[in-house]
C-alpha cells in the first residue's frame, strides 16, 4: 500500500494542475468579495520608501481619492502588472500609491529603478503588519480609496489593461463624480 | 514548399516513434527477437526525419522564410544570422522542435552504446525512449505546429524577444534541455527494469553514466542561465526563484539525490525501490518544467505565450507518463529491502541523509513554485511566495549536506570506525576556524563572508585529505580512477560555489546614482568617473550608450561602455557593462537620463561593486566538470557478456551478498 502513495500524491497534484488550467480559462481572480468594500480603509502610517525618516498616514491622503497599489521586487505577478501601470497611470486621473509590501528597501528601489516608476507616492511596509488590516492575501493588490478613505474597489492580483478599461476606469469616474 | 515537408518529416517521425515505442516492447514480452530487432533502426530513421524538420525551420529562418508564421514571429530581416538561428529555440513551437532534436540524440547515443547490453532490456529502454518521443511529436503535430504558415507573406518579421539577443542565451536552452531530456535515459532504464522485475542491479551500473552526464549537462545549462540573467537582465542578481528557474532547478536536486542513490545501489544493492523511484522523480520534474512553462498555469518573467489547450495536452501526458510509471512503481517495485545492510556510521548513512536533505529541498521548492496555484485553488488569490521563503529555507536545508560533506569519502561502506572522522574533523575544522578569524579581518566582521571562506575552507581541505590519503595509500595508477576524480571535483565544486554565494552577498556594494557628465563616484576603492552618454547603433538596435572611465589610486582599470537599447520594434533592453575580475566584478547598467530631451546630460547609474561573484558559476562549472568525468569512469564501459555469464555472476554476487 505504501508504494502507491507517490501515485496518488501525483494524482493530488494532476488534480491542482487541472484545476489551474480550468481556472485560467473561465475564472479572474478579482471574484472575491472583501469584507473592506465600502468601508474606511484601515488606518495608517508607514514610512516613505525614498525617505523613510518621513511617515505618511491615511488622514494625509484625506481629499481626493487615490489607488493604492500593493507590489513588492520579489513578485513575479507584479511584473505582469508593472507594464500596464506604466501605461495607464497618466490617464487614471488619481494619485497612483505605489504600498511596498514585505520588502527590503533597497530590493524595491532596484526593481523600481530597473521597471520605471509610475507611482506618484511610494510607502513601505517592510514588517507587512499594516497590511493585515487591509486584508492583502498577497502581491498584488489594488485598493481604489475615495477622498473619504473608504474603500471603493480591490482587485486581487495584478490588474491587466482589460481590468483597468472594464473595472478599474468605471470605478474611478463613479468615485471622481461624488467628489471632484 | 519546403514548410509542408517539415510537416511531413514530423508526421513520419511519429509513426517511427510509435513502432519503435509498441513493437520492441512486444517483442521483449513474446521474446520475438525480429520484434525486438525494430528498436535501433526505427529510432534511427526517427532521429532522420526530426533532423530533416530541424533543419528545414533552420533554413527558412536563414533565408527569412516569412510566410512561415514562426519565422515571422520571431524574426526580421536585420536580425544577425546567429541570432536567426538561435531563434529556432526562441519561442514555444521551435524549443519543442529542439526537445524532441535533443531527445533523439540521446536515444541514438543510448542505441549506439547499447548493443551489449541483453537484448531484452536493451530493446525494452529503446522503447520507452519512443513512447516519450510520441508523446512530445504529438503534442507538436496537433498543438505546436512550427510549420503553420501565415498568408500573405508579410514583407518583414516580428523580432526575436530582445532579451534573448545575448551570446548567453543562444547556447543557454539547448544544453539546459540536452540535461533535461537525458533523464529520460534513467528513467527509461528504471521503467525497463521495473517492467522486466529485474531483481538485480546489474542495470544501475549501465544507467550510471547516463545519469551523469544528463546532470553535468543540466549544470551547465543552470550556470549559462543564471550567467545571462546577471549579464543581461541588468540588476546584477544571478538567481531570482522564478518559476521557470525552479522548474530546470527540481530535476537538478532530484537528479542529484539520484547520482548518490545509483552509487549506493549500485556497489551494495541497498535503496533499490529510493533508485527507481528517484529515476521517475527526475524525468517527471523535467516534464513538469515543460508543462509549468508552456501551460500558462503560473506567471514568469520568460514563460512562453500559453494556450489552454497546450496546457490540456500536456497535463495529459505528463498524467499518463508519470502516473502510469508511479503505478507500475507499485506493482513491480522490488518488494524487500535487499542488499547489504549497513550500520548507523557509514557511507550509506550519510549519502541518505544528503538524498533527503535533496529531495525534500525539490519538494519545498515545488511547494514555492505552485504556491500561487495552490492560492487559486483555496480561493485566497493569486500569491507569490518569492525569495523570502526560499532564501530562508533552502540554505537551511543545504546546511547539514556541507557539514558533513567532508565525511562523506572517509565513511566506509556496510560499517566504518571513528578514529578516521575525528582527525578529519579536527583538521578541517582548526583550518577552517583559523581561516575564518583571519578573513574576519578582511571582511570587516560580516559573518556572512567569514561563513562563506569557513565553509570554503571546511570542504576544500575536506577534498584534500582524502585526495592526500589516497595519495599515501594506494598505487601509482590506482589512486584517482575518474569516478573519484570526478566526486573530489564536484565537491571541491560545491566550496567554491558556497563561497561565491555568501562573500558575494554580504560584500557587494550596489549604488544608485545621478551622475552629470564628468562627476566621479568612489565605490570600494575604485572611482567611476561618468563620462557622458553618446548614440550607437548595431545590427537591429540603436541605444544611448554610457562611458564610464574605472579608475583605482592613479592606475585605469578599464572603461565601460553599459548602454540602454532600443530594437526595431520598440522594445528597450539594457545592456550592462561587467568589467569581469576573478576576485570582483564591476558592473555599471545605465538607467533613464533626468532629462529625457537632453541625454548628453545627468543620467541616473547603478554602479555595483561584487566581489567574488565569478566563484558561483566556476563552482558550477566545477560539479559540471567532475559529472562529466564521472561518467568517462572505465567501470562503466561495459563488457560484452553473453546473457548465462550475466546470471552466473549475479548469482555469484548474491551468494556472497
Amino acid at each position: 500500500m505504501s508504494r502507491l502513495l507517490p501515485f496518488f500524491g501525483f494524482m493530488l497534484l494532476v488534480a491542482l494542475f487541472g484545476f489551474g488550467i480550468w481556472w485560467n480559462t473561465g475564472h479572474d481572480p478579482q471574484a472575491i468579495p472583501s469584507p473592506l468594500l465600502n468601508k474606511p480603509a484601515p488606518a495608517f502610517t508607514l514610512p516613505k520608501l525614498y525617505e523613510p525618516t518621513v511617515t505618511v498616514s491615511k488622514s494625509d491622503l484625506l481629499g481626493k481619492p487615490y489607488l493604492l497599489n500593493v507590489f513588492a521586487s520579489w513578485c513575479v505577478e507584479c511584473e505582469v502588472e508593472h507594464p500596464v501601470l506604466q501605461a495607464e497611470t497618466p490617464t487614471l486621473g488619481v494619485l497612483l500609491v505605489g504600498y511596498d509590501y514585505k520588502d527590503a528597501p533597497e530590493d524595491a528601489k532596484r526593481w523600481l529603478f530597473e521597471h520605471g516608476n509610475p507611482y506618484g507616492l511610494l510607502i513601505a511596509d517592510q514588517p507587512g503588519q499594516t497590511a493585515i488590516d487591509f486584508g492583502v492575501y498577497g502581491a498584488p493588490e489594488s485598493f481604489l480609496i475615495d477622498g473619504k478613505g473608504v474603500i471603493r474597489y480591490k482587485h486581487i492580483g495584478p490588474l491587466t489593461a482589460d481590468v483597468v478599461a472594464t473595472e478599474l476606469k468605471p470605478a474611478i469616474a463613479a468615485v471622481l463624480k461624488e467628489s471632484p | 514548399m519546403t514548410p509542408e515537408l517539415g510537416q511531413l518529416a514530423l508526421i513520419l517521425a511519429l509513426l517511427l516513434a510509435l513502432a519503435q515505442g509498441i513493437l520492441p516492447l512486444i517483442g521483449a514480452w513474446r521474446s520475438n527477437r525480429a520484434l525486438m530487432a525494430v528498436a535501433r533502426p526505427a529510432a534511427a530513421g526517427q532521429a532522420v526525419f526530426v533532423a530533416i524538420a530541424f533543419g528545414i525551420l533552420v533554413w527558412a529562418f536563414v533565408h527569412f522564410d516569412f510566410s512561415v508564421r514562426y519565422v515571422a514571429d520571431n524574426s526580421n530581416l536585420a536580425l544577425p544570422w546567429y541570432y536567426r538561428i538561435a531563434a529556432v529555440w526562441g519561442a514555444h513551437e521551435g524549443s519543442l522542435l529542439l526537445w524532441i532534436f535533443i531527445l533523439n540524440v540521446w536515444t541514438v547515443a543510448l542505441a549506439a552504446f547499447s548493443q551489449k547490453l541483453p537484448e531484452v532490456f536493451a530493446s525494452r529502454v529503446l522503447a520507452v525512449m519512443g513512447l516519450i518521443a510520441v508523446g512530445f511529436l504529438a503534442f507538436i503535430i496537433f498543438t505546436s505546429d512550427p510549420f503553420g504558415r501565415l498568408l500573405p507573406m508579410p514583407g518583414d518579421g516580428g523580432d526575436l524577444n530582445p532579451v534573448l539577443q545575448d551570446p548567453g542565451m543562444t547556447f543557454h536552452p539547448p544544453v539546459l534541455y540536452t540535461g533535461y531530456v537525458g533523464f529520460s535515459v534513467a528513467f527509461a532504464f528504471s521503467i525497463a527494469a521495473l517492467l522486466g522485475g529485474e531483481l538485480e542491479q546489474a542495470w544501475v551500473r549501465w544507467a550510471r553514466p547516463w545519469t551523469n552526464v544528463a546532470w553535468a549537462f543540466l549544470t551547465c545549462g543552470i550556470v549559462a542561465g543564471s550567467w545571462w540573467a546577471y549579464a543581461e537582465l541588468g540588476w546584477g542578481g544571478w538567481w531570482f526563484w522564478d518559476p521557470v528557474e525552479n522548474a530546470s532547478f527540481m530535476p537538478w536536486l532530484v537528479g542529484l539525490a539520484l547520482i548518490h542513490a545509483q552509487a549506493v545501489t549500485e556497489k551494495r544493492g541497498s535503496l533499490r525501490a529510493w533508485t527507481i523511484l528517484l529515476s521517475i522523480f527526475a524525468f517527471s520534474l523535467s516534464l513538469l518544467g515543460t508543462f509549468l512553462v508552456r501551460s500558462g498555469v503560473l506567471t514568469s518573467v520568460h514563460a512562453f505565450a500559453s494556450d489552454p489547450r497546450r496546457g490540456v495536452f500536456i497535463l495529459a501526458f505528463l498524467t499518463i507518463v508519470v502516473g502510469g510509471s508511479l503505478l507500475l512503481y507499485a506493482l513491480r517495485a522490488p518488494k524487500v529491502a535487499g542488499g547489504k545492510s549497513f550500520k548507523l556510521m557509514s557511507r550509506e548513512t550519510v549519502l541518505l541523509i544528503g538524498n533527503l536533505m535533496f529531495a525534500v529541498a525539490a519538494a519545498m521548492v515545488l511547494l514555492g513554485t505552485l504556491f500561487p496555484l495552490v492560492g487559486d485553488a483555496l480561493n485566497m488569490g493569486r500569491i507569490s511566495v518569492g525569495p523570502p521563503y526560499f532564501g530562508f529555507l533552502f540554505p537551511l536545508l543545504m546546511l547539514p549536506v556541507v557539514l558533513l560533506l567532508p565525511f562523506g569519502p572517509f565513511l566506509r561502506w556496510g560499517k566504518s570506525d571513528t578514529p578516521i572522522l575525528k582527525q578529519v574533523l579536527l583538521r578541517a575544522g582548526i583550518a577552517a576556524v583559523a581561516c575564518g578569524i583571519v578573513a574576519a579581518f578582511f571582511v570587516d566582521g560580516q559573518p556572512k563572508a567569514i561563513a562563506g571562506v569557513a565553509s570554503l575552507v571546511w570542504l576544500g581541505v575536506g577534498v584534500a585529505l582524502y585526495a592526500a590519503k589516497r595519495w599515501r595509500e594506494m598505487p601509482r595508477g590506482r589512486r584517482y580512477p575518474a569516478e573519484m576524480a570526478g566526486m573530489l571535483l564536484a565537491h571541491l565544486g560545491v566550496g567554491v560555489f558556497v563561497a561565491g554565494v555568501l562573500i558575494t552577498e554580504s560584500l557587494s556594494v550596489t549604488s544608485d546614482v545621478r551622475m552629470a557628465p564628468g562627476q566621479t563616484q568612489h565605490i570600494a576603492g575604485y572611482d567611476f568617473r561618468f563620462d557622458g552618454v553618446h548614440q550607437t547603433t548595431g545590427p537591429n538596435w540603436r541605444a544611448d550608450q554610457g562611458v564610464v572611465t574605472v579608475t583605482r589610486g592613479s592606475d585605469l582599470v578599464g572603461v565601460m561602455h553599459p548602454q540602454k537599447r532600443t530594437y526595431l520594434r520598440g522594445q528597450v533592453q539594457t545592456e550592462s557593462a561587467v568589467d569581469a575580475g576573478l576576485f570582483r566584478d564591476l558592473y555599471v547598467a545605465l538607467g533613464e537620463p533626468m532629462d529625457t530631451a537632453n541625454i548628453e546630460g545627468a543620467w541616473s547609474l547603478r554602479l555595483y561593486y561584487k566581489p567574488f561573484v565569478r566563484w558561483i558559476w566556476g563552482g558550477g562549472l566545477l560539479m559540471m566538470l567532475g559529472g562529466f568525468t564521472c561518467a568517462a569512469d572505465r567501470r562503466f564501459r561495459i563488457k560484452r557478456i553473453a546473457e548465462s555469464e550475466v546470471a552466473e555472476a549475479l548469482l555469484v554476487q548474491e551468494t556472497h551478498a
